[in-house]
């Protein structure tokens, strides 16, 4: 029960965001009450961030090890963060449909999600296409971390070769008056933390489910 | 790993493509006839921007097409002899160096024929002339470590473009922006940032290459 603490505080969290989030006062603007939004899409990315890095950190250490519960890790991180990914671009679409008028933009964020998703799209494709579970697991391994370089790479210089975002909180001048409010970042930062800890609750269940079915395969 | 492993390596890669012509002719003829229906398609002259962006994705699907091979060519049971008789860093980065000369005059060979076909819309040669080797090598790195990756796995033709794609953007994207300059007064503000950002990714791709390499040879 003691090590269980962060499921309870991911719990109270994100209860937390989700009643406060829709009681407290958001500032008035062009997208109006929509703001509420920013606790539950943001938290997306903010998960899908945590899992891949997760999934890259677990990867490298199965090139260290070859221990194969790493890979399992590995694979499920990088399977909660593709969730996570998702949920963020329909979150996305929908919100971005309603304040930008068409559900797609062209945006860095948005691209860098989008190559995001196709790259670790393709990793399980790969991991499909290999039947040794040794071979599979440290080609996987060099997938993800080669591919997890460049995906980086691509977000980090994709608003450098594309101009501004127009997602707010890039310097320039903001779009729309988001630069956070106190009152909101009380919700805000909570709340990712909460989605954060959600996603590796999420990830901790699948590697048991994993790990009991190799158990019965045997 | 030594000068002279690698030096060997590359040289063996150049015989078998000579020995084995039809390979490179037929990437030859891939290269021709892409443009020559891309020319097709585009009847009225066109812009530099779409000179720009049809030129670079000609080549990826080009590097895509001529790259794939690189670990499909010889047979397991020769692979096995090269395990034994040189290190896997070696093996890559003669694979890289043989690929890059590969793409080097590929990419030499169709700039040849947008002239011919498309006009000239370069105005800044060296500096397209830059681009030209950074990309080449770039491609070369990037694609080699992909095909590497996708031999180890069953269907691969596919799988390497799914595979190599995505990751391959952020280099093709710097790209297709410092080539764009080309295409324009010269203009330095801006691009010696471009500039870096490319030999960047292609040392650290190399760098990625060098280490991963080895766990992909080993069985």
């Amino acid at each position: 029960m003691k090590r269980d603490w962060w499921k309870y505080l991911s719990g109270i969290l994100l209860l937390y965001a989700i009643i406060g989030g829709f009681i407290v006062d958001v500032p008035e603007s062009m997208i109006m009450e929509t703001m509420r939004n920013l606790f539950y899409h943001v938290g997306m990315w903010f998960g899908m961030f945590a899992m891949l890095i997760t999934g890259f950190i677990y990867s490298l250490r199965y090139l260290r090890k070859f221990n194969e519960t790493e890979d399992i890790v590995a694979v499920e991180a990088v399977n909660v963060g593709l969730m996570f990914g998702f949920l963020g671009i329909f979150t996305g679409m929908i919100w971005a449909n309603f304040t930008w008028g068409s559900p797609w933009v062209k945006d860095p964020k948005l691209n860098g999600a989008a190559v995001g998703l196709f790259i670790y799209t393709a990793y399980m494709i790969l991991r499909g296409s290999i039947d040794d579970v040794q071979k599979r697991a440290k080609v996987a391994a060099v997938y993800n971390i080669f591919a997890f370089f460049l995906w980086i790479v691509f977000v980090l210089i994709l608003p450098k070769l594309a101009g501004d975002s127009i997602h707010p909180g890039n310097d320039s001048p903001p779009v729309l008056p988001m630069h956070l409010y106190p009152a909101m970042r009380l919700i805000f930062y909570p709340a990712m933390i909460g989605w954060i800890l959600l996603g590796f609750w999420i990830m901790q269940i699948r590697v048991r489910i994993r790990k009991i079915q190799m158990l019965i395969e045997q | 790993m030594s000068f002279s492993e690698i030096r060997y390596l590359v040289e063996k890669e150049i015989k078998l493509e000579l020995k084995q012509k039809y390979v490179i002719n037929g990437i030859l003829l891939y290269l021709v006839s892409t443009i020559f229906v891309t020319y097709l398609a585009f009847e009225n002259a066109i812009s530099p921007e779409t000179w720009n962006s049809l030129f670079w994705i000609i080549l990826l699907f080009v590097a895509v097409n001529g790259i794939s091979k690189s670990f499909l060519q010889e047979s397991p049971a020769r692979h096995l002899y090269y395990y034994t008789i040189a290190s896997p860093q070696a093996i890559v980065l003669s694979k890289i160096i043989y690929n890059l000369l590969l793409m080097a005059v590929l990419a030499m060979l169709a700039f040849g024929f947008f002239l011919l076909l498309m006009g000239n819309l370069v105005v800044n040669l060296p500096l397209f002339m830059l681009t030209l080797l950074l990309g080449s090598l770039g491609l070369s790195s990037v694609l080699t470590m992909v095909a590497a990756i996708a031999s180890r796995a069953s269907h691969n033709f596919s799988l390497m473009a799914i595979l190599s794609f995505p990751i391959i953007l952020p280099l093709l994207a710097t790209l297709m922006k410092v080539s764009g300059n080309a295409m324009q007064t010269f203009d330095w503000s801006g691009l010696s940032g471009l500039i870096v950002i490319l030999i960047t990714i292609n040392i650290a791709v190399v760098a990625l290459a060098y280490l991963l390499f080895p766990y992909l040879w080993r069985d």
